[in-house]
């Protein structure tokens, strides 16, 4: 496999009254070229925080140590072996364009004044270069692929026009719009409910086979995180407790916070709470 | 003799100009120490249901029942008092309390409000609520925003069992928990059943955390129900296409088990 993104003694503090507060701790991964890649946790596990150190888009008052380093296949015209390697600290040019980035709530990532068609469209403007023109059309398409209602009509909706599954379909056409080598979705499906959560599932696994994506995908539930990808990372308090294909981390996880995360998956086979205790009405 | 007597309970809204009901002839009971899941995809209507049995909202149509009173009648101070009985748990603590409170104002309030106990004795009352929660004593001092969101939850709880209901509505009360914490607070509120016989109306999308802890379970399709029965055995065979949906969204671990 061909790594895409190099993880090194990632660590990452942000300032909180004056205090500093460690979110990563140290965390070395690699993220091969086309894998789908789940980073679970609880809250505070520092998960986000690798979302956005990934993407280059952590809050300029955190404190970054370690590398992240990028191996993107050559531009049209280079050689294939010619790569570039971009370290964390320097300017990142990738977002938008080699990285699409899905938050939690689409409504905060989305513009609400400005029709959803044009805020796709600005993507494909700024990153490939198109004209106004082409980049409608393919604003169209995009929001054809997420499966949106009627995208002809919708192009000149409003955020608050739409549901909040249909906002985040709009929020993950305009992340894909670019053509983008790494799709990252940070609890993307969790402000959902489950039916619209297992849709947008089910799209994200489309448009990352289809396109040929890596795909890293955030998550609090193991479940969610064992029905999309190939491996499994989990975090704890800052630091990647365990890693692994997901079958070996399902069935033969090796630390015992990976064991509790999965015991505590409340599904539709699990022995119900009610018996445990001896409850009756 | 049921404790919560839901008939026909209909409430309209206004959407794009057009009024729709966001729960449509809506009728099922809750027994003394039952849980009762209201179960269903956004705009189902679970959390409308949810604000009209505690009458935070007034319904356009139907009746409800409580404790053998007619609950939509009361006012003044019968409803006050009828109120100490109904106690609610919402989603997120943080939005529910004055976040600069501390943990012992958030919890004398009720006891205050509803004369349950004197001013020189409540100290003594918080002290219990929170051990009886699982929280230590010590918390009562701390502010709010300073404690966890599993701490929080569980003052949310002390706070609600302070008037000694018989009846508590949780509106997707562990959905913003950890999955190890969520544990902890449900097996809680199973044990508060068990031994204060409390009934609670339990709102949730998530079908797993349903099927752990409820006995019965209602689902809910466009302010209507479209099926209900014992949780497990709608869950196991779910006959509406609204039930078949969500079984079917549900994440499954598939491990294979030795």
């Amino acid at each position: 496999m061909t790594v895409l993104l190099s993880i090194r003694n990632l660590k990452v503090a942000y300032r909180r009254d004056g205090v500093a507060v460690q979110a990563l701790k140290g965390v070395s991964l690699d993220v091969e070229a086309g894998e789908r890649l789940a980073i679970i946790g609880e809250s505070g596990s520092g998960k986000s925080t690798l979302a956005l150190a990934a993407a280059g888009l952590l809050a300029r008052g955190a404190e970054i140590g370690g590398r992240v380093d990028w191996f993107l296949p050559a531009s049209a015209g280079a050689k294939a072996e010619d790569r570039q390697p971009s370290v964390l600290a320097t300017s990142h040019p990738l977002l938008g364009r080699e990285i699409g980035f899905v938050f939690q709530d689409p409504s905060s990532s989305l513009d609400p004044v400005m029709p959803i068609g044009k805020q796709i469209a600005e993507v494909t403007r700024t990153h490939l270069g198109l004209g106004w023109k082409d980049a409608c059309a393919k604003a169209k398409t995009l929001l054809e692929r997420v499966r949106l209602p009627d995208p002809s009509s919708a192009l000149h909706a409003y955020p608050h026009q739409l549901s909040g599954g249909q906002k985040q379909r709009v929020a993950i056409a305009a992340a894909i719009a670019a053509g983008p080598t790494l799709l990252i979705a940070d609890e993307a499906t969790s402000a959902l409910d489950t039916i619209v959560q297992a849709e947008i599932v089910a799209l994200i696994r489309r448009l990352v086979s289809e396109d040929g994506m890596t795909l890293i995908f955030i998550s609090h539930d193991i479940a969610l995180a064992a029905a999309l990808a190939d491996r499994i990372a989990v975090l704890r308090h800052g630091e990647l407790i365990e890693l692994g294909g997901t079958d070996q981390i399902l069935n033969a996880p090796r630390h015992a916070y990976t064991r509790a995360l999965l015991d505590a998956h409340l599904g539709l086979d699990a022995n119900p709470l009610l018996d445990r205790q001896g409850v009756s009405a | 003799m049921s404790l919560l007597a839901v008939s026909n309970l209909t409430k309209r809204y206004h959407r794009g100009g057009k009024p729709f009901a966001a729960v449509d002839e809506v009728s099922f009971e809750v027994g003394p120490g039952e849980t009762l899941a209201l179960a269903g995809p956004s705009g189902s209507g679970k959390s409308t249901i949810a604000r009209l049995v505690l009458r935070l909202i007034e319904p356009d149509a139907g009746r409800i029942g409580f404790e053998g009173a007619d609950f939509l009648a009361l006012s003044g101070a019968a409803l006050r008092a009828r109120r100490a009985r109904l106690q609610m748990v919402f989603q997120d603590p943080l939005a529910a309390f004055n976040p600069r409170a501390t943990v012992a104002r958030v919890l004398d309030d009720p006891l205050r409000i509803h004369n349950i106990a004197s001013r020189a004795e409540r100290p003594r009352r918080i002290a219990a609520l929170l051990e009886r929660v699982g929280l230590d004593a010590g918390l009562a001092a701390r502010a709010i925003h300073e404690i966890s969101g599993g701490q929080r939850q569980r003052v949310a709880i002390a706070r609600a069992i302070a008037t000694r209901p018989s009846l508590i509505v949780l509106d997707e009360a562990v959905s913003a928990l950890d999955v190890s914490v969520r544990g902890q607070i449900l097996e809680l509120l199973l044990d508060l059943q068990r031994r204060e016989r409390i009934a609670y109306l339990f709102i949730s999308h998530d079908l797993g955390v349903i099927r752990a802890v409820a006995h019965r379970v209602v689902i809910l399709d466009a302010g209507r129900i479209a099926e209900s029965g014992d949780a497990r055995a709608v869950i196991a065979n779910p006959q509406s296409p609204v039930g078949k949906a969500l079984v079917e969204a549900a994440p499954r671990l598939t491990r294979n088990r030795p």
